[in-house]
């Protein structure tokens, strides 16, 4: 994580990210058919926006090997804690959702998510959790009527 | 013109009936409160009161309808700027000003420009609308896919090197957006592409969800233990959230010029407010004296873009139900909902249906009317939620968000796509890169193509075609003089440092301003 405090280093892998991409993509693409510019199949568009992106990759690259830099960019450390419990709250939302409906998906997500933060206890989350709970009763479910029933066995 | 006047005058008949009237209010007020949450939009709001018309006379549904749609565009405004949050993807712009300006303690006197701004651009827009509809439908069909293609690239072009730092990056996030707008099937073919064996993909990837990913994931993940607030932490007392004399000075011609330039979008087919907010800020950034401002908190990348925005959507509608063209995704709803009730869009739309098309247009004004009424003591409320710390509001707008997401859809796969947007958006920003050219390239990304392809199909595979016909050779050439002037701006700030390096002698590492600053 300290290479990326340079901004040199940023943008090689910026350009190279996006080399990679429009490679991909252009790869991706040519597996579709092509056709002629008279009557492009569905893969001439992929195609040029790949090699238009790698391109544009090379560029950033280049430009990073010449440009000047100066002056050092404020690079924070990492939060694995903070991004984990996000990620993992979206991902519990999305599976209990499924299975176990609304209210546990919704009493998850922010429980999950609230526990991200350094400053939230255990308590604060599960208030803050059952806060929003109720809300999405009465302002999800039964004013605007979403489809989602509350609870869903399996 | 005198015709109009009296159609006009018409339409406020039928606007201010009491019935009419009262569905107005409605939607205004459901649109405006729909659109201040997080994660829905107009999309979501019109997609869940659609079924509410069926049962309806179609002039005071359609006046409903309208309502939630202006009114989550105010409401979408105040996400956007004190959350970050766009609902709706023209705000996208509006947070790259907006919302820095909150997070210096002027998020009311951002909200204050918005409002002012688009009363005053509805206000002309509508103006516009009454005074040059049959012109302006006149110069729409003028344009083919040839000219449709130009302008879209110039937007493109414009959108993607408008971002702070480096245009070339703007670029080739331009470039992506155009690439995730490229998920799904052809039309032409019936291809499926890219979809990675997803059948949920195959009907595109979610706007809402990728926006809300790129937007509001993204920065809860870059956000989270490192802000406090998400305004200030010091009091914000009731005259802050009032602008100033001098910031409404500021904010005036910004307002004049985003004004001017949707009005000018706005007849053109096949733009949307997206590429329009975009084009302003370019615009207001590019002539500004002091661009650096930009993305900081400038208060002319609020105003510009949403006077756009908002006098754009006016005079939209005319193309809209004129030639059946929608600018974008809302519009599309919106048409849909109109062919529901059995009236087809196309130019016998005005002749036929005068008392929808002007009760309309009526409505939009006294709709603005309203809006402004309600969100003006407002603000204090929208400012207090501020004060809430970070720690609780970012796990709550989570939620939102993926409900508002599941809510567009019915689909738990397009809150898997926010976290998927959310994750790549983190990266991407960490490697100082733009986000919000990757909207405008999705929004835009099937219009492009499928427009390119008509005019070489017409062409017989000329590519020359864009240069030879006349409207789209202006457009092309505003591209070619796009890059030569940012090639030449690059060219002349590196030589300039080099100059200053070179005459000063020594200069302190952290006093210089690097080329590609972000």
């Amino acid at each position: 994580m300290r290479a990326l405090s340079s901004k040199r280093t940023r943008d090689y892998l910026g350009g190279i990210l996006m080399i990679a991409l429009g490679m991909a993509a252009a790869l991706r693409g040519s597996a579709y058919h092509m056709g002629t510019l008279s009557r492009m199949g569905p893969g001439f568009f992929p195609v040029a926006l790949g090699v238009i992106l790698a391109l544009a990759g090379l560029a950033i690259a280049i430009g990073a090997r010449f440009t000047r830099y100066e002056g050092e960019a404020q690079v924070l450390p990492p939060e694995w804690r903070g991004w984990f419990c996000i990620c993992a709250s979206i991902v519990a939302f999305v599976v209990l959702g499924k299975y176990g409906g609304l209210l546990p998906a919704t009493f998850a997500i922010v429980f999950i998510a609230a526990l991200g933060d350094r400053d939230n206890t255990l308590m604060s989350a599960a208030m803050l959790a059952l806060a929003c709970a109720t809300v999405c009763v009465v302002v999800f479910w039964w004013a605007l009527q979403i489809q989602f029933p509350l609870f869903q066995w399996g | 013109m005198h015709q109009s006047l009296v159609d006009l005058w018409y339409g406020f008949g039928v606007a201010l009936q009491p019935h009419n009237l009262m569905w107005s209010f409605f939607g205004v007020l459901v649109g405006n409160l729909i659109g201040v949450l997080p994660g829905m939009g107009a999309l979501s709001a019109i997609s869940m009161l659609l079924p509410l018309t069926y049962t309806m006379h179609p002039v005071p549904a359609f006046l409903m309808l309208a309502g939630i749609f202006y009114g989550s565009m105010y409401g979408g405004a105040i996400g956007a700027i004190l959350l970050n949050m766009p609902s709706h993807p023209p705000h996208a712009v509006t947070c790259l000003d907006g919302y820095p300006m909150t997070r210096q303690g002027k998020g009311g006197t951002a909200l204050g420009i918005t409002m002012i701004a688009s009363f005053f651009a509805a206000s002309f827009g509508i103006t516009v609308m009454v005074f040059a509809s049959p012109l302006l439908v006149a110069a729409a069909l003028k344009f083919g896919p040839t000219e449709i293609f130009s302008i879209m690239l110039l937007g493109l072009l414009a959108g993607g090197t408008m971002a702070r730092g480096s245009p070339i990056k703007g670029v080739a996030m331009t470039v992506i957006g155009l690439l995730i707008g490229v998920v799904g099937t052809d039309v032409n073919s019936g291809t499926i592409r890219f979809a990675f064996g997803f059948p949920e993909l195959t009907d595109r990837v979610d706007l809402v969800a990728l926006a809300l990913g790129l937007f509001g994931v993204a920065d809860f993940l870059r956000s989270v233990n490192r802000m406090h607030f998400v305004g200030t932490e010091t009091k914000v007392r009731l005259r802050d959230m009032r602008p100033s004399k001098a910031e409404l000075k500021q904010a005036f011609f910004p307002m004049l010029r985003g004004t001017l330039i949707g009005t000018l979008f706005g007849a053109m087919p096949g733009t949307g407010p997206t590429i329009t907010t975009f084009i302003a800020y370019a615009f207001e950034r590019r002539i500004s004296k002091t661009p650096e401002r930009f993305g900081q908190g400038a208060l002319e990348g609020v105003a510009s873009p949403e006077a756009a925005s908002h006098s754009k959507t006016q005079v939209d509608f005319i193309p809209t139900m004129s030639l059946g063209i929608p600018g974008d995704a809302v519009m599309a709803l919106l048409l849909g909902a109109l062919m529901i009730q059995g009236i087809n869009p196309g130019p016998q739309l005005i002749s036929e249906h005068a008392d929808l098309f002007w009760g309309l247009i009526a409505s939009f004004w006294v709709g603005n009317v309203l809006l402004l009424l309600l969100n003006v003591p407002l603000i204090g409320l929208w400012v207090k939620v501020l004060q809430v710390p970070y720690r609780l509001m970012f796990p709550c707008a989570l939620f939102f968000i993926a409900v508002g997401v599941y809510s567009t859809n019915n689909s738990l796969f397009e809150v898997n796509e926010v976290l998927v947007f959310g994750i790549a958006g983190a990266i991407i920003m960490a490697l100082d890169f733009p986000i919000a050219p990757i909207l405008l390239g999705y929004v835009l990304g099937p219009l492009v193509e499928e427009n390119f392809r008509r005019a070489l199909l017409l062409s017989r595979g000329n590519l020359g075609v864009f240069f030879e016909r006349p409207i789209s050779l202006g457009f092309m050439t505003l591209c070619i003089l796009l890059v030569a002037a940012q090639i030449f701006f690059a060219i002349r700030a590196a030589r300039r440092k080099r100059r200053d390096t070179r005459d000063t002698g020594y200069r302190a590492a952290s006093e210089a301003v690097p080329l590609h600053n972000e």
